[in-house]
């Protein structure tokens, strides 16, 4: 089937079934290899995009679900200022070990802070549940959060 | 108390007496075994070049010039400089979240004199002969190359000073490298490092015994926390390429089903089905390989397909019956009464001083207890997934993978090539801690490869894939023993530690730890104990034993750090002060006289056992976490601390148990001393995540067998620590070394004092022992 996807602000078509997870469509069809597999069943967090803005697991969305929706992935994350910053505060508190959580981790914390600017620790556990980290790297994901919050605020 | 006899040299150890020593040192054993390819008539063998069981003729190596390929110290092979003044240092250790590739950088970059910004990674293919040892693991890779990284930078800096004089026609004296240029003092002319380049390329590179490195004052990266991370701004973009990543033109997407039991085979199949799923291009089977496992691929049948959704579909779509072989009856927890039962008999002693079996008998009262822990998978965030084609009769491989050479090794004796046929791309790993040292997953890629006529493969594993069939950590049941004397500190100590080995992986039937696995932190217990006895059972494997961060060391860590507070807490005494006592004196003790002649592979004379260092980071921890505080009802504080991977580390944790038996860390102190710290930052985060990770397995971790296969199949079944669950504050306290000082590791000695620092303070907190792992329910119907 072919469809008509809106990824990172540019219209791409894909030729894939319908039943195909988003996220074998990125990573496969499109060589957006960003969003990563780790259980691919909604388990671990670490295929998540955004579809209209709110955080996704890819591994559970099929390609019917998000036909003609605005969906970015971690390749654009990059496009807009809450993206940057969390970026920005990820590199500089020094946050990913292994990195391979890190796409879904900032995703999930990009959304976050959309929708919540001034998050609470308790707001950031609800948030960031859904994401897995082997490598540990939870203590400085709570803290870069945090500073990417502040970083946003002085900006403002 | 009686005081221990003889069984340490006090004060420091002499270093004249290093040579004499290390020429009649016995053989010991490495941790890691290296695979070595042979194709042969009979078809394909893989041979031990060395093993647990089999002596290493010949004088005793150390350190780094122990492993396979040694040491490589030569700038042209780690170091380019580029006309554009950038700069590419090349690392031959893969990169796995422990930062190697920054830290390996800035080592050489900052005895070179490089501009930080201007130096790019290049990540070395598999080459042992070229790059030195590549098997990545033991928490080596700063220990062992920090000195030959140094050289290497400080080499290439010198030859650049030469060039520079030369162009000159000045004497080498004159010139001086600095922010990657040379200056001519008298004249104040300078050069570049890229103007230099080609020049400097060209001058003979000086002997490692000429080398002028820097005075650690003059360090400007080394021991500092500001350098970036060479790969963190690939990482939060989503360019950065991991093995799963990997897109080869015409690539074709493999996943296969492989026998659920250890040993089984293929008895008959049906791709009919499979072939009908849209997308699906091919099945093909992949033969097992007779028992023992090694690094070989399992067999099964691999559907491979146009793109890895198709691929998982066709595999649902495969009709397969299995001849499940000889592990099908394994149950682990009937297991769990064999290691029992072995655990509470005489067996294979390890180390021995003074009577402890008669002053057991004879004592009025013995404290006995033993300590459960079950296999674990390391459930790495990227699971296993590599990349093949053959082009022209040459294979390449593109896999995320912590024993390249290794992997080399297999492809080439799997394929029949000779080794010059086969390159090993290195990607980057999405964790590994131990999985991916074996890389059977590879040989599965080169194997497709050659079955669709040098077609580029990748093959994915599913998470499920993944927990069903890792290298587990083994299960372990650990039997203890004490006499107390009048002040509560034992006078005799019985130590059996039923587990299986890593070495059945290796060799068919063999039972029981080795010498490098009961030198995890067993045999070497430092303790003021007159009699002492260290036994191990030999029980059998029927999995694949693989290592598992800090391996063998969690078991022994939980095991010991437990019993010491029942003893503490029986004799009425503080935990923290009793084990201070138990430890005794700061003293420096030659491993040999702890019975231990493995000690990591390292000299004993470079790397004694140090009480000293070990009192000053259970002191530092818990001064540092109030220790001795009064806590309310249900919260509680533990101690634990362990030597691991010549490095001393010790956690106090504080608990609260909620009712229903809710877990809740406000904080973690962890004290630890690794030597001088490279990248303090990055021990740092090793220890964030070790203490993480030993969170993960005391609270969660549980494999468990039934009918031969695995029971658990993704993060549903088999939990991982997830953000809430973190500790509120974990605080990382490094113990301050000078560079004279030798390095430790790094990468796993944070883990093993964190389950027994929890099942501590979760008794300070509740009186509940906790003696099995994972916690899980056991504190469901605690009220608080
Ligand atoms: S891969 Fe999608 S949630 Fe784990
Ligand atoms: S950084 Fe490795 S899994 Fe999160």
């Amino acid at each position: 089937m072919a469809s008509t996807l809106r990824i990172n602000e540019r219209s791409i078509s894909v030729e894939a079934a319908a039943d195909t997870p988003l996220l074998w469509v990125l990573r496969d069809e499109l060589g957006l290899t960003g969003a990563k597999f780790g259980c691919g069943m909604g388990l671990c967090g670490a295929c998540t995009v955004h579809v209209e803005g709110q955080p996704v697991r890819t591994c559970v969305t099929p390609l019917a679900a998000v036909q003609g929706k605005a969906i970015t992935t971690i390749e654009g994350a990059g496009h807009d200022p809450i993206g940057r910053a969390v970026q920005a505060a990820w590199l500089a508190l020094g946050v990913p070990q292994c990195g391979y959580c890190q796409a879904g981790q900032i995703m999930s914390a990009v959304a976050l802070l959309r929708d919540t600017p001034q998050p609470t620790d308790a707001d950031i556990d609800a948030a960031m549940a859904g994401n897995i980290c082997r490598c540990g790297t939870y203590p400085r994901i709570r803290a870069a959060i945090h500073r990417a919050a502040q970083q946003l605020r002085e900006a403002r | 108390m009686t005081q221990s006899s003889a069984t340490e040299l006090p004060g420091a150890v002499p270093a004249s007496c290093d040579a004499a020593a290390e020429a009649d040192q016995p053989p010991s054993v490495a941790r890691r075994r290296v695979l070595k390819g042979a194709l042969t008539a009979a078809g394909l063998v893989l041979c031990l070049r060395h093993s647990g069981r089999i002596a290493l003729a010949g004088t005793q190596k150390y350190g780094a010039a122990g492993e396979p390929g040694g040491v490589v110290d030569n700038p042209l092979v780690f170091v380019a400089i580029h006309p554009d003044n950038t700069i590419t240092v090349t690392v031959h250790r893969p990169e796995m979240g422990q930062g190697i590739r920054t830290s390996f950088a800035l080592v050489v970059a900052d005895e070179l004199e490089a501009e930080w910004p201007q130096v790019r990674v290049e990540q070395a293919p598999a080459d042992q002969a070229r790059y030195g040892n590549q098997d990545t693991d033991g928490s080596r890779s700063m220990r062992h190359f920090f000195e030959p990284m140094r050289r290497v930078g400080a080499a290439a800096r010198m030859m650049l000073e030469s060039a520079a004089a030369a162009r000159w026609g000045v004497p080498v004296s004159e010139v001086v490298a600095e922010h990657q240029q040379v200056w001519h003092h008298g004249s104040g002319r300078k050069l570049t490092y890229g103007e230099l380049a080609v020049q400097a390329a060209r001058e003979p590179v000086p002997e490692a015994d000429r080398v002028r490195l820097k005075r650690p004052d003059q360090f400007r990266y080394i021991g500092k926390s500001s350098s970036r991370l060479i790969d963190g701004a690939d990482i939060v973009a989503g360019r950065a390429r991991y093995g799963i990543d990997t897109r080869l033109e015409g690539m074709l997407y493999a996943v296969v089903a492989r026998p659920a039991v250890l040993g089984g085979k293929l008895a008959h199949y049906d791709a009919q089905a499979a072939l009908a799923v849209p997308g699906v291009v091919r099945v093909v089977e992949i033969p097992s390989h007779p028992l023992p496992a090694l690094s070989y691929p399992l067999g099964g049948v691999a559907v491979l397909a146009r793109n890895t959704w198709a691929a998982i579909k066709g595999r649902e779509a495969l009709k397969i019956r299995w001849d499940e072989g000889p592990n099908g009856h394994f149950d682990s927890q009937r297991f769990e009464t064999v290691l029992q039962q072995a655990a509470r008999r005489p067996a294979k002693v390890v180390r021995n001083q003074g009577d402890a079996m008669a002053t057991l008998r004879d004592a009025g009262r013995r404290i006995e207890a033993e300590y459960y822990l079950p296999f674990l998978a390391h459930a790495s965030m990227e699971p296993p997934a590599a990349t093949a084609r053959i082009v022209d009769g040459h294979c390449e491989v593109w896999a995320p993978v912590q024993d390249p050479q290794g992997t080399r090794d297999l492809v080439t004796g799997l394929l029949g090539l000779n080794e010059s046929d086969v390159t090993v791309h290195v990607t980057l790993l999405g964790g590994a801690f131990g999985r991916k040292s074996l890389a059977d997953f590879a040989g599965e890629a080169a194997m497709l490869t050659k079955a669709m006529g040098g077609t580029p493969v990748k093959v994915t594993w599913t998470r499920e894939d993944d927990i069903r069939h890792d290298y587990y950590q083994a299960v372990a049941l650990e039997h203890l023993e004490a006499v107390a004397g009048p002040d509560g500190l034992p006078v005799a100590w019985l130590h059996r530690s039923a587990s299986p080995t890593e070495d059945a992986t290796f060799q068919a039937g063999a039972e029981g730890e080795d010498s490098s696995e009961y030198g995890m932190g067993m045999i070497n217990i430092p303790f003021r104990i007159p009699n002492v006895r260290l036994e191990v059972p030999g029980v059998p494997a029927y999995t694949r034993i693989g290592w598992f961060r800090s391996v063998y060391n969690i078991a022994h860590g939980f095991a010991i750090q437990s019993f010491i507070d029942e003893l503490a807490h029986a004799a009425g005494r503080d935990p923290l002060e009793y084990q201070l006592a138990l430890i005794g004196a700061p003293r420096r003790i030659d491993p040999r006289r702890l019975s231990d002649e493995w000690n990591y592979g390292e000299s004993p004379q470079r790397y004694p056992f140090d009480t000293g260092r070990l009192r000053a980071v259970i002191e530092r921890a818990a001064r540092e976490a109030g220790w001795g505080r009064s806590l309310g009802k249900g919260r509680g504080l533990g101690l634990a601390a362990t030597y691991s991977f010549m490095s001393y580390a010790a956690a106090v944790i504080e608990v609260e148990v909620g009712a229903g038996g809710k877990i809740d860390i406000p904080r973690v102190d962890i004290a630890f001393d690794c030597g001088p710290q490279v990248n303090p930052d990055r021990v740092r985060a090793q220890l964030e995540g070790s203490c993480i990770m030993g969170l993960t397995l005391a609270r969660y971790g549980e494999i468990t067998f039934r009918d031969g296969r695995v029971q658990q199949s993704n993060f549903n079944d088999f939990p991982v620590l997830r953000l809430p669950e973190s500790p509120q504050d974990i605080r990382i306290h490094l113990q301050p070394a000078g560079f004279e000082v030798p390095l430790g590791g790094v990468g796993e000695p944070g883990l093993p004092p964190i389950a027994p620092a929890l099942a501590n303070a979760i008794f300070a907190a509740t009186g509940r022992r906790i003696r099995r792992l994972p916690l899980a329910t056991q504190l469901a119907d605690w009220r608080a």
